[in-house]
């Protein structure tokens, strides 16, 4: 019978099942931050379990760290505190960790794929919403609570029950200028903010194909931001071709990427849903809201929530402009900005800092605007230095700085004061994520390094 | 996990779609290494304005709302992080049981964990509740899982759609880890089969 990408990874990893009740799933990566995991370990260590499976676990600190020099102890002691834990953790538990000090250091959604932990085929998660990210390479990759972390460190395995399938298909050739963010945050505009709600989503068509794998990386990423547990995309060349070489790639690779060529969903399998979108047209997107389905082309307006049908869409863009301190039909061109933010695991990979230099090389941030660039993993921002990117962004005035969430989620130093309106390159633009009564609109890199230039939105088609 | 078999309690009201897990329990709380004590910080920056003590418009607020075990919320409840701090904040603010039209998966799940019944009832259903709640100051509910059933003094019903294991194991309070650690041997068999295909790529 013809199956799907998803439905041939599910099955492979079924260890266990019984009617009416979730079945049981095998982990074959387990990656762990120092947020959501103290609670799990406790809770290990006062039942007295082990870890079952320590070989495919992996540990990092990404969420907490100052970006700022490293040499310096972190000030905030409550931060250090959780970051310290992480450490006794992993040593106590015989668990691989890539502290502040190792070249492997990032955000654990950067490091995975970059190192080859991430691989086509494998069951991966993380107490982290954004696990999606790995989907890009054919994993089955999904965010998990403290508790289900416990529960993987105990038996490498989760209790789950089967999610729907849900067919995205992209059509066309984007413009120059538009990005795989502009492509995601459109689609969320469309479907909603739980459009993919107890699904996994399958991105499909010719436009996904030629998407770079970091490209795609940024399209599961936000899967989450559509309502879905998943979103995956079938392994092909470009993902071969990417992974070849990497620390933890298969030794054996022509024989691994035989195996992993039997993973793309079969003519003719079916789908629980399907949509299908044509991007020829599509422009680049700015969020105007505080979620990040309330979006619109950078030529539009801020829209009039008294036009919308829905009662509910209704009250959430009104109660959302007032947050944003946004009048209704405002040219999104005319939303002047005070901050702008590269980096967090949706846009802080090599591409997305050669793109974003390429817009600042030899230009000024406007100066009205703080705009800091912090990239994603330590060996990005080692690659970005060889090729000078970060000589271009000081020039022009960015702050450059060391890897982690930063400004993604604002629980370190980095944040914004209530008022002020960052354009970002992360994921979610929710009441005070940036900080306090921040004000955030989600873009993409370009977009935002050409925002940082002007003090404003700009068409970086034009 | 305190098991959960019936409940009887004031209920409060969140009349707010898409309600994220940053606006359930603020990211400056996540720092703590315990799963406790993160019920003085749920909702942080609509309960409270900073450093002068609580929002008087924020409805959950008003003092006949005191003591609720019983939200009542929108659509998307939960969407955003992962973070379980969500469900530890609303447990230990007093909510046993969380109702709306929909929920986010991860949030979903995460309640269950802790000993939480989320419950989906139709927009109709829940705007009926919201209508209700208002009208009647101390407006109560009386959950009732083994019957699967939610009930209140003027006279609605609304059945609990759960899905049965779950029912059960929020109702023996059982811990999924021990039921996982119970099928030690088919965890076992499982990767010695795959160790087998997979060799060295596990
Ligand atoms: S960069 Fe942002 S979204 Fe990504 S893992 Fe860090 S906090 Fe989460």
């Amino acid at each position: 019978m013809a199956k799907t990408l998803f439905e041939k990874i599910w099955e492979g990893h079924v260890v266990h099942e019984e009617a009416g009740k979730p079945s049981l799933i095998y982990i074959d990566r387990h990656l762990v931050h120092e947020v959501t995991s103290p609670q799990a370990f406790e809770g290990l260590r006062m039942a007295k379990r082990p870890v079952r499976q320590p070989a495919l676990t992996f540990a990092t600190m990404d969420h907490n760290v100052p970006t700022t020099d490293r040499s310096q102890p972190i000030r905030d002691q409550i931060s250090a505190k959780q970051i310290e834990t992480l450490t006794n953790n992993c040593r106590d538990f015989d668990i691989t960790l890539y502290d502040l000090k190792s070249p492997h250091h990032g955000i654990v959604h950067v490091i995975g794929p970059e190192l080859g932990l991430t691989l086509p085929g494998l069951t991966v998660v993380c107490g982290d919403s954004h696990t999606s990210t790995h989907g890009a390479f054919g994993a089955l990759a999904f965010g998990i609570g403290t508790s289900e972390v416990e529960h993987v460190l105990a038996t490498q395995c989760l209790q789950q029950s089967r999610p729907k399938t849900l067919l995205i298909e992209i059509a066309g050739e984007r413009a120059q200028g538009v990005e795989a963010k502009d492509i995601i945050l459109y689609i969320i505009g469309q479907i909603g903010t739980h459009g993919g709600s107890g699904s996994v989503i399958e991105y499909a068509g010719e436009a996904v194909r030629a998407l770079s794998m970091e490209e795609r990386m940024t399209v599961c990423n936000m899967s989450i931001e559509a309502g879905a547990r998943a979103g995956l995309i079938a392994p092909d060349e470009t993902t071969y071709a990417y992974l070849k070489g990497r620390d933890y790639a298969p030794d054996d690779y022509e024989a691994a990427c035989k195996d992993w060529s039997t993973l793309p969903t079969d003519t003719g399998a079916t789908f629980d849903k399907r949509f299908h979108f044509d991007i020829t047209a599509l422009a680049p997107q700015v969020t105007w809201g505080t979620n990040p389905g309330q979006v619109v082309s950078v030529d539009g307006r801020v829209p009039l929530p008294a036009e919308m049908a829905d009662e509910n869409a209704r009250k959430s863009a009104a109660r959302a402009l007032e947050y944003m301190g946004l009048k209704e039909n405002t040219p999104i061109e005319d939303i002047a900005i005070d901050h702008v933010f590269i980096g967090s695991c949706t846009n802080s990979r090599i591409e997305d800092l050669r793109r974003a230099a390429q817009v600042a090389k030899d230009k000024r941030v406007a100066s009205s605007v703080n705009a800091m660039v912090v990239p994603g993993s330590f060996a990005v921002k080692q690659q970005a230095e060889a090729e000078g990117l970060d000589r271009i962004f000081k020039e022009a005035g960015f702050e450059w700085r060391e890897s982690g969430c930063s400004m993604c989620l604002a629980m370190n130093p980095d944040s914004l004061k209530p008022g002020e309106r960052c354009a970002s390159t992360s994921n979610r633009n929710f009441e005070g994520r940036q900080g306090q009564g921040g004000r955030t609109h989600l873009v993409s890199p370009t977009m935002a390094a050409a925002a940082a230039l002007a003090g404003h939105f700009v068409d970086v088609r034009e | 996990m305190e098991p959960f078999k019936t409940l009887k309690g004031i209920v409060t009201l969140l009349d707010l779609p898409d309600v994220d897990t940053d606006q359930i329990i603020p990211k400056q709380f996540l720092k703590r290494i315990e799963r406790t004590g993160f019920g003085q910080f749920l909702f942080y920056d609509w309960r409270f304005i900073d450093g002068e003590g609580l929002k008087p418009d924020f409805e959950m607020n008003a003092p006949r709302y005191q003591g609720a075990s019983i939200l009542v919320a929108r659509a998307n409840f939960g969407c955003g992080s992962s973070r379980e701090h969500a469900p530890w904040a609303l447990l230990d603010y007093g909510f046993r049981c969380i109702i709306a039209p929909s929920f986010a998966d991860i949030f979903y799940n995460n309640c269950f964990k802790n000993g939480i019944l989320p419950v989906c009832l139709s927009e109709s259903d829940v705007e009926t509740l919201f209508t209700r709640v208002r009208q009647t100051p101390g407006y109560t509910l009386s959950v009732d899982l083994e019957k699967q059933e939610i009930r209140s003094d003027d006279g609605l019903r609304f059945a609990i759609e759960i899905d049965p294991f779950r029912r059960d194991c929020l109702q023996k309070g059982l811990d999924d880890i021990g039921l996982t650690v119970a099928q030690q041997d088919k965890i076992a068999q499982y990767e010695a089969k795959r160790a087998a295909i997979v060799g060295a790529a596990l």
